[in-house]
């Protein structure tokens, strides 16, 4: 089932795309649907963990030990700025995709 | 042990629905099939089935809740007719592409407009490449049966469909004929419960059913449809001789009436068949070699067979009961004329449109039609092949 790409002949494709297995939305990525990027500014960041909740994909990760966020996974990032919103300490910012 | 009853064909086919006893009903009513789910109702009402009946407000919505229900991994079965069909037409291919086998009674009506309530083929036309199955009935009986047939295609591995059975608005619909119905354990026995591989409604097994199909996916599962449909046929023909051991009722992909030593032949589907089987027979009482073929399998369309069937008429006429308003024929005649074509028979064969929103066809236009074959064969011409029978014309040149 996982193993299904764009190779994969139509005989083993699952009828309809039905998707048999759970878990599997990390395979999909939709970060190059974007056309506004958030930029993660570090040193304005007080890690008040109200971003990460908001990402409505997988864009935000989260380490599980020190419960800090980290830079942007930008495979899943489509760009919607409810992240940069919702910050308080322009942490942040919204640029352009492609934008130095 | 069949029981001899008299109905109707919308009772036919809520007694068949009775009698297959799906999880869920979900339709809304429109003329001419609207009985269906009133009649359904009432089994409901008095606890005849154990079917949710969904009253939903529209057709958009009675093909969404059967869907729903289909994906659930709950058999699903609904009714509709012309307009009723229009609103569904987003539904319809979603129920085809997504493999859900969905049973649906379609009462023949033309689409408006200008509204009409009456019967003509413009219905079914207008879904007859969507993906699913569609059976047609010649009377009651035939929409009786078919419809008992109907689960044990649509839900077949290899085929995985939805079918729609068709029957003549009004002119069978609303017509009490004899019948022969199956009794309830046999029916529960031949139609067999549901067991879908897979479901929503698995807590075993989490899935996703219609995800985002792109670029790199949709051709593959649009050309497993294509084959899924031409599987249909087999499965048609398997079930069908299943239905006839059991029932002594023979149904194949079309009927050949007097069609082996024909010289002559009309093509048509539904209610015109029975109109075409009498004048068949007054002909030949003339010594006259005139044939029908009935499709009864319209979707998968059995070019092969219906080619080996007429490849030895002399002239056939195909009768399409909606006009295509384009320009160069009706669908069945386009869908015969094509599979001779590529088969390299090459019989003189021209389309009739006819009974365009309930137009009475008789026996003295099907006579009229079989003398203008008869003509045909004799001097190889066929004049103009987009023809219309019973259609108010002056007689300007």
């Amino acid at each position: 089932m996982s193993d299904i790409n764009v190779n994969t002949p139509m005989e083993n494709l699952t009828i309809g795309g039905n998707i048999y297995t759970s878990g599997n939305a990390r395979d999909f990525k939709t970060g190059d649907w974007r056309s506004a990027k958030p930029v993660y500014i570090s040193e304005n960041c007080k890690q008040c963990g109200l971003c990460f909740p908001v990402c409505p994909d997988n864009a935000i990760p989260v380490c599980k030990d020190t419960l800090q966020r980290t830079d942007f996974n930008y495979d899943y990032c489509k760009g919607c700025g409810v992240c940069a919103k919702v910050c308080p300490f322009k942490a942040i910012e919204m640029k352009e995709e492609g934008e130095e | 042990m069949s029981i001899r009853e008299r109905l109707s064909g919308n009772e036919a086919v809520a007694t068949a629905m009775k009698q297959i006893n799906p999880d869920v009903v979900a339709a809304f009513p429109i003329t001419p099939s609207t009985e269906i789910p009133q009649y359904f109702s009432t089994f409901v009402a008095n606890g005849a089935v154990d079917t949710e009946f969904v009253a939903v407000e529209s057709e958009h919505s009675a093909m969404s809740a059967c869907i729903g229900a289909e994906a659930a991994g709950a058999r699903a079965m609904t009714a509709t007719s012309a307009n009723g069909l229009s609103l569904m037409w987003e539904m319809i291919y979603i129920a085809s592409s997504l493999r859900l086998p969905i049973v649906m009674s379609l009462v023949n009506r033309a689409v408006s407009g200008p509204l009409n309530i009456h019967n003509d083929h413009s219905d079914a036309m207008g879904v007859r490449d969507s993906g699913w199955i569609m059976l047609f009935s010649e009377n009651n009986q035939e929409a009786y049966d078919n419809t008992l047939m109907a689960h044990r295609i649509a839900e077949h591995k290899d085929v995985q469909l939805p079918l729609m059975v068709c029957q003549d608005g009004f002119i069978t619909s609303h017509s009490i004929e004899n019948i022969e119905l199956e009794d309830d354990e046999f029916v529960k026995n031949f139609v067999g419960t549901y067991r879908p591989e897979h479901y929503l409604l698995n807590d075993k097994e989490p899935i996703a059913v219609g995800p985002l199909d792109l670029q790199a996916y949709l051709f593959e599962h649009k050309a497993q449809q294509a084959d899924a449909m031409r599987n249909a046929k087999q499965v048609i023909l398997d079930v069908s001789q299943e239905f006839e051991k059991l029932t002594g009722r023979k149904y194949g992909l079309f009927e050949e009436y007097k069609l082996d030593d024909a010289e002559i032949a009309i093509v048509c589907m539904n209610s015109t068949a029975g109109t075409t089987k009498f004048v068949v027979d007054s002909l030949r009482a003339k010594g006259i070699k005139a044939g029908l073929l009935k499709v009864r399998v319209f979707r998968p369309f059995p070019g092969e067979e219906i080619t080996k069937a007429l490849s030895h008429i002399k002239a056939i006429a195909v009768l399409d009961k909606a006009d295509s308003l384009n320009g160069i024929g009706g669908a069945l005649f386009e869908d015969v004329t094509s599979s001779m074509f590529v088969q390299n028979i090459h019989v003189p064969t021209v389309n009739y449109v006819y009974g365009i929103g309930g137009r009475d066809t008789t026996a003295d236009q099907i006579e009229s039609v079989y003398a203008d074959l008869a003509e045909i064969a004799q001097t190889k011409n066929v004049g103009n092949p987009y023809r219309y029978l019973g259609l108010r014309k002056g007689d300007v040149k």
